[in-house]
């Protein structure tokens, strides 16, 4: 068995750790226990029955559903915007590779506050909308776009720098041997970006599913039919009903972790796909 | 010059690797018209809808008590938690890259959480840890130092969310520089602070900055984890994004545009300074940037 640390003649590894884990364990490890704590105090049985509220199914599902359809929009709009930005020279692409992390910097409150003054009735793109029947702000459509805007980046920065480093030997190869284009792209080029798709895939769902700011304000938060989850977990905790809070929050949590040991496998997967080449 | 960098200064038009010339103009039209209008007429809206009645007003509207209690707040909150938080990412990253031990992999998990656990949800974390009716909670109330509904709170569920921007930056670019550069300034006759100030921090500057950077742009900005902590009382709790979301809520729509455009101004900056640190310095970055 190897041995817990192999010795080192760097100094610090004692204090860096300390430091590490204490400042892990306050900020996220400790409060995250507490929940859990408050879980198992609340039972297994008893959460379950929270779940089982209509209310609570429907804000739950809801919260997957559209943190699903937004990241499938991603996963192709991301993939085609990876593609221009790697592939294409054109005036202004660097602006534009600024600009796809505009959902990052931007916070989610304000980009909530301006979506909805756009697809308002009354709004730039909400007033041409309305007359061919199409509502967006305060209808799940509303959400779609506030979490399409969220997620955006995830599918554009995992995938941009594995199409940078595709051998372009690979393309020829196959044109060579009489392969269209599309066909290339199809058979050659998608099964290396698969992973990478997955994993920007599987990082805006997450993001999404968790949700709250860019989301509350567009939503019309209408339960059983525009009512997020994250929305109903601060509902529960302003009637001052715990266990409800819990409840809704383990749910996520299980749904977060469910995520993040997808991204993993995914990760591990493509490293044993790639390293059998 | 090798074959294949020559190959990537013809034409493209005329390489066998590149698509007819109308897909590529579609392309490039309906994606950078639908970025257009997905992210960057959200970002024009703020601006518009502040100055709807005048860059006077939406002035005027940034200088009463409340809206100025809450920029300082904002202010205090990122000066608190974002070193704090660059601290511990630096630590996480020297533990982990300069030093072989079992259980890294778990570490790095830890370190990452916080990204994939709903910002709502962290916030309900800290009222249950330390809220008025928890054991935690309790004692530190009745001695005068509540943490929920006040300040540590705030700084918490800011660290929270940001804790994992430092160290993720850091981590790929340390484990590029090993560890020899280290070893020799100790064979020199360094000492390990001296050893640290003199190689380490010059190696990894450009990297923490841009580390330090996101993670600025995201403690000023976050809304769900301090909606939950911060109980929204105003000109006390109430930092820049709930402000927004108070007057937004009142139909007091310029003023809340106004500090949405002095946040969308500060996303701006960031992102400048962002892409000028990749530009200039992309070797000294992590390669490939998964946020």
């Amino acid at each position: 068995m190897r041995p817990l640390a192999l010795p080192s003649p760097l100094p610090g590894l004692g204090l860096a750790m300390g430091i590490t884990v204490t400042t892990l364990s306050l900020v996220v490890l400790l409060p995250i226990g507490a929940l859990l704590l408050r879980g198992a105090a609340i039972g297994p049985a008893e959460i379950l029955a929270l779940l089982g509220r209509d209310r609570v199914q429907a804000a739950l599902i809801l919260s997957f559903r559209a943190a699903l359809v937004a990241a499938a929009f991603n996963l192709v709009f991301g993939l085609a915007l990876a593609w221009v930005l790697a592939r294409y020279r054109f005036p202004g692409r660097r602006l534009v590779d600024a600009a796809v992390d505009l959902p990052f910097a931007l916070p989610t409150a304000v980009a909530g506050i301006a979506l909805t003054a756009l697809y308002a009735p009354n709004g730039a793109f909400g007033r041409l909308l309305e007359p061919l029947g199409i509502k967006v702000a305060y209808s799940e459509a509303g959400i779609w776009i506030a979490l399409i805007f969220v997620g955006l980046p995830f599918v554009v920065r995992s995938v941009q720098p594995v199409i940078e480093e595709i051998d372009r030997e690979v393309e020829e190869a196959s044109a060579t041997l009489g392969a269209s284009r599309a066909r290339t792209f199809l058979r050659v080029i998608l099964p290396m970006l698969v992973p990478a798709l997955l994993t920007g895939f599987a990082l805006a769902l997450a993001r999404s599913v968790g949700e709250y700011g860019s989301v509350i304000f567009i939503a019309g938060n209408l339960p059983m039919a525009t009512e997020i989850a994250p929305l109903l977990i601060v509902i529960r905790l302003e009637e001052f009903d715990y266990d409800g809070a819990v409840a809704i929050a383990l749910a996520m949590l299980g749904i977060s972790f469910a995520l993040l040991l997808a991204i993993n496998l995914v990760q591990i997967w493509s490293r044993r796909r790639m390293g059998a080449v | 010059m090798s074959d294949t960098a020559f190959a990537s200064r013809l034409p493209t038009a005329l390489a066998a690797t590149a698509e007819p010339a109308w897909v590529r103009r579609l392309l490039i039209l309906t994606t950078l018209g639908l970025l257009g209008l997905l992210v960057l007429a959200p970002l024009a809206a703020v601006f518009a809808e502040s100055l709807r009645n005048g860059i006077a007003l939406a002035v005027a509207s940034l200088g009463n008590r409340d809206a100025l209690a809450a920029i300082r707040l904002t202010l205090i909150v990122a000066a608190v938690s974002v070193p704090m938080n660059a601290a511990a990412g630096i630590a996480a990253a020297w533990a982990i890259t300069k030093f072989d031990w079992r259980g890294k992999a778990l570490l790095i998990t830890l370190i990452d959480l916080p990204f994939s656990v709903s910002p709502v949800v962290a916030g309900l974390c800290f009222v249950l840890l330390f809220g008025a009716n928890s054991l935690i909670g309790g004692w530190l109330v009745a001695h005068g130092y509540p943490i929920v509904f006040a300040l540590p709170g705030i700084v918490l569920a800011t660290m929270f969310i940001t804790f994992p921007f430092v160290a993720r930056e850091l981590i790929p670019v340390m484990t590029e520089q090993g560890r020899a550069e280290e070893e020799a300034a100790l064979t020199l006759g360094a000492s390990g602070w001296r050893m640290f100030l003199t190689v380490t921090l010059p190696n990894i500057r450009w990297a923490l900055l841009y580390g330090v950077l996101l993670c600025n742009a995201r403690a000023m900005g976050e809304f769900g984890a301090v909606a939950v902590v911060s109980g929204k009382i105003r000109g006390k709790t109430t930092t820049m994004p709930i402000m927004i979301e108070m007057l937004y809520n009142e139909y007091l729509s310029v003023a809340a545009f106004s500090m949405a455009a002095l946040l969308a101004a500060l996303a701006l900056v960031t992102l400048t300074l962002k892409s000028a640190l990749e530009w200039r310095y992309a070797d000294q970055l992590a390669a490939t940037h998964r946020h």
